[in-house]
């Protein structure tokens, strides 16, 4: 029992970094409707900085002060962060600050990594709190009772301001509606600039606290920042005390399923040790499906400006498909150039199978509207659904290659039926713990899918064996599956899927029911995702975990949306810009992260609405206009 | 028998009674129109005939059967279109594109994935538009075009299953007067010659008096009078919902007895 009561404890005290860190993440989200995905970023940099700091500056008071130096050093990067990037794309529809705040997770990645290097740093115990006390007759570090202590002591301060400062009361106003707030003539620029510096502090002082119990490392903005979408989500966005009920009840599940480890079930047995990846995610997925809108959420307000209206869908005009045939052709002639160009192929295979991956997700995303943070799910399903119907059914490649899709298409039946019920953020979040939980049941069950090891030897069919050969393969079912894609887009369904987006009410009033149409989406866009992940699992000969983690969604999404969401040849462009970038970029420099990140912000502040749509744009542009004429 | 029959329809929200136990009747080929100020309940009462909200009490019925607990698509299925005071169409799609939607929806053929939408039903389409005079725009974006004639094709839209009812949420809001007239004429012909039944709420009243066959008018939740243009014209509580009794500054006692 009293071990029980001191991991309930130990959950206490992981809450406390928790919650400060949720917390800025929610009053950025609340004033700005950015989601921030950098917040993990400025988490870690809080560490960083609170490392070095006290390593340089010895002694109690120079630790303590190094805290609060590296709270206030990471306020002030956030206000930088926001006056120098955000502020130009408050206008651009909100995937793009996504996109760019992505960027920026690239950038602040890299930049530790050359200003820190990639060792893990282990930073000095908190001077006077070194010990421990015994409680219950175990040893408790007397740090944690401080951590305990300091989470309620910031939510009762950041409570304070909100509500009885000035500062506060504007900030609630813009929480609710930043157009009327503007309308009665307070300029908000410097507002948002402080709700970003301070939220931003927060998630530097969380990471500064955690210093001492955990070594700095790079992988800590991944992993803070999904813990605080979780926290985020389920105490509702822009919530602050909902931030805080979530951080504990979130850390005090992951304390019990510490502290149950395995359990028997009659002839089962369940490691609740190893639920603790996961288990934040169906917390999540409970609530998201039970309250929409989070514990302490309420449903958001459809914003004012959402970007320019799409234009409608024209069938390819005579050039287009010329070009479309042209590239086919001059793909299909690649092989003999195989002597000069050995790399071609395999380069070609994998823009092939992320531009029939781009497309599918766009397919939900674009025409659908559905904006879905773990598409690599389906992607995954498809290749591990290849890889064990090989391996432990034994079916040859041609038949797990039909079989494949269907099992990802199942997958987003069951994933699909929760997620359609969301929208917006919400309806991300929850395809973000899907995708989560994915990727934890192949990380873990060692038995079946080989764990974080994965699968070896998936070697396609003796005839397709060879680079050439797999590369028509790829590049025939890729070539039909776009061409599926698109056609779709073009029937009715595609054009209900499109109604649905535009106007639910309108769709409702007209016999369609939008959730329906929404799932059916979900389910193709998972097969083709699915038939992605299937052929790439042959190509390479290998799989591992990597295929459904949260970096391949964001891949996805990074492909999509730097192709544009509302041009149907943008997930293409997207896809090849992107791939051919990563790999081209990878191979040229140890700092390719921070370069491709760089060079997606470009493109978001140049062109906002894709490449593909940027290029659309330009011939409308040099066309007679004719809607002008008329 | 009316087609619609509308009795003790209730609802609230929280501890508001925004619509009080209401009824009546619309018969086929008429055009009644539904009246009151601001926040007497009309919209609620148009979102609990289509679907939209789910009432708290009473009956609605259409040909006898009942619509309340149905989804607005299963009330459409049984042929009751309708508009919305914000005009509502699909943004991305062309104005002949919007109205195609809603013919594709009701032949059913909303799941084909592989047949071409831009052919489906298309001189369907065009037909309907003709009749809102919107045809010449039929191949532009739905929203490039003005909202008097979003509204129009709204119309179109919601005529596009040959409805026996059709509701309309202000129909004229937003529009210029000869708009107006256009409008109402158009509805007023499609009432005569399509038996259609038309319940409809509006704000300017020369609209009202000029077309309905007949009004109802709705203060506080509460029907308050029903009749001709002439009657509810004379009709004393109406007047009095309308322009006041002269009673501002008395006791809120006696005007809160004076509304009921």
């Amino acid at each position: 029992m009293s071990s029980f009561l001191v991991q309930l404890l130990n959950g206490l005290a992981g809450a406390s970094s928790l919650f400060l860190v949720a917390a800025g993440l929610s009053l950025i989200f609340g004033v700005t409707r950015i989601v921030n995905f950098a917040h993990g970023s400025l988490y870690m940099l809080g560490v960083y900085i609170a490392y070095s700091m006290s390593e340089r500056l010895a002694g109690g008071v120079g630790f303590w002060f190094s805290l609060v130096f590296s709270a206030v050093a990471v306020g002030f990067i956030g206000a930088l962060i926001e006056m120098v990037l955000l502020r130009r794309i408050y206008k651009a529809p909100e995937l793009f600050q996504l996109l760019a705040t992505f960027a920026l997770v690239l950038v602040i990645k890299d930049g530790v990594l050359w200003i820190w290097g990639a060792e893990d740093l282990l930073g000095r115990r908190a001077p006077g709190l070194e010990g421990s006390v015994e409680i219950l007759g175990r040893n408790f570090p007397t740090y944690d009772l401080f951590l305990i202590v300091i989470g309620p002591v910031v939510l009762a301060l950041v409570w304070l301001l909100l509500t009885r400062t000035r500062w506060g009361t504007l900030v609630r106003a813009a929480t609710q509606d930043r157009e009327m707030l503007s309308a009665l003539g307070v300029h908000q620029s410097w507002l948002i600039t402080g709700v970003f510096a301070l939220g931003a502090m927060l998630a530097g002082l969380g990471g500064a606290l955690q210093l001492p119990r955990e070594p700095a490392n790079l992988g800590m903005d991944m992993l803070s920042i999904g813990d605080a979408f979780v926290v985020v989500v389920v105490g509702g966005m822009g919530s602050i005390p909902g931030a805080f009920v979530a951080a504990l009840i979130i850390a005090e599940i992951k304390a019990i399923c510490i502290w149950l480890g395995d359990v028997n079930f009659g002839p089962f047995s369940i490691s609740f040790s190893k639920l603790t990846l996961v288990v934040e995610f169906l917390v999540m997925a409970v609530v998201l499906v039970v309250r929409p809108w989070g514990l302490f959420g309420r449903p958001q307000g459809t914003p004012r400006h959402s970007g320019a209206p799409e234009a409608p869908l024209r069938p390819a005009g005579k050039s287009l498909r010329w070009f479309a045939v042209a590239l086919v052709a001059g793909m299909a002639v690649l092989p003999l150039l195989q002597g000069q160009f050995p790399y071609a192929l395999v380069l070609s295979v994998d823009l092939l199978i992320a531009a029939l991956f781009a497309a599918s997700l766009h397919f939900i995303m674009g025409p659908g509207g559905m904006h879905s943070f773990g598409h690599a799910a389906y992607f995954g399903l498809g290749a591990y659904g290849a890889a064990l119907l090989m391996k432990a059914a034994g079916l040859p490649m041609e038949a797990s290659l039909i079989l494949a899709p269907v099992v990802a298409g199942l997958g987003a039946v069951v994933f699909g039926w929760f997620s359609v019920r969301l929208s917006g953020v919400y309806l991300a979040m929850l395809t973000l713990a899907f995708g989560q939980i994915a990727w934890s049941i192949a990380f873990q069950w060692d038995d079946f899918t080989g764990g974080s090891n994965g699968m070896i030897g998936i070697w396609p069919s003796g005839w397709a064996n060879n680079r050439t050969a797999y590369f028509y393969l790829t590049l025939v079912l890729v070539v039909v599956g776009l061409f599926a894609l698109r056609r779709m887009l073009f029937s009715p369904f595609g054009y209900a899927m499109r109604a649905g987006r535009d106007s639910v009410l309108r769709a409702d009033a007209i016999g369609i029911d939008v959730k329906r149409v929404q799932w059916l989406a979900f389910v193709i866009a998972g097969v083709f995702a699915g038939a992605a992940g299937a052929l790439f699992v042959y190509s390479k000969g290998s799989i591992s975990p990597e295929v459904l983690s949260v970096t391949k969604s964001v891949d996805g999404l990074v492909m999509v949306l730097l192709g544009g969401v509302q041009t149907l040849a943008g997930p293409i462009v997207g896809a090849v810009t992107f791939t051919w970038l990563q790999d081209t970029v990878a191979r040229s420099t140890d700092y390719w992260r921070a370069l491709l990140g760089g060079i997606i912000l470009f493109l978001v502040l140049v062109f906002p609405q894709g490449l593909a749509g940027f290029i659309h744009d330009l011939v409308v542009k040099l066309k007679p206009n004719r809607e002008a004429a008329r | 028998m009316s087609l619609l029959q509308i009795r003790g329809l209730q609802k609230s929200f929280g501890g508001v009674k925004a619509v009080d136990g209401i009824d009546f009747d619309v018969a086929a080929g008429e055009l009644l129109a539904l009246i009151g100020p601001n926040g007497a309940g009309k919209s609620t009462t148009f979102n609990m005939v289509n679907g939209q909200l789910r009432a708290s009490g009473g009956s609605v019925k259409l040909d006898g059967r009942e619509l309340v607990g149905l989804k607005p698509r299963e009330i459409w299925k049984m042929g009751v279109g309708r508009t919305f005071q914000i005009a509502e169409t699909f943004a991305s799609l062309t104005v002949v594109e919007n109205v195609q939607m809603a013919l594709i929806s009701s032949h059913g053929k909303l799941y084909s994935l592989w047949s071409r939408a831009a052919s489906a039903y298309r001189n369907e389409a065009l037909e309907l538009l003709d009749q809102v005079g919107m045809k010449a725009d039929a191949d532009r974006p739905c929203s490039a075009l003005a909202y008097g004639d979003v509204k129009r094709v709204e119309l179109a839209i919601a005529l596009a299953n040959d409805p026996k009812l059709l509701l309309m949420d202000e129909p004229t809001a937003g529009m210029a007067p000869k708009e107006r007239n256009d409008l109402m004429a158009l509805t007023k012909r499609l009432v005569v010659e399509r038996k259609l039944a038309v319940l409809f709420t509006e704000h300017s009243m020369d609209v009202v008096f000029a077309y309905a066959d007949r009004m109802i008018v709705l203060a506080r939740g509460r029907l308050i009078a029903a009749g001709s243009g002439e009657e509810i014209r004379n009709h004393p509580k109406v007047q009095e919902v309308y322009f006041g009794t002269g009673k501002t500054f008395e006791k809120p006692l006696a005007q809160e007895e004076a509304a009921a």
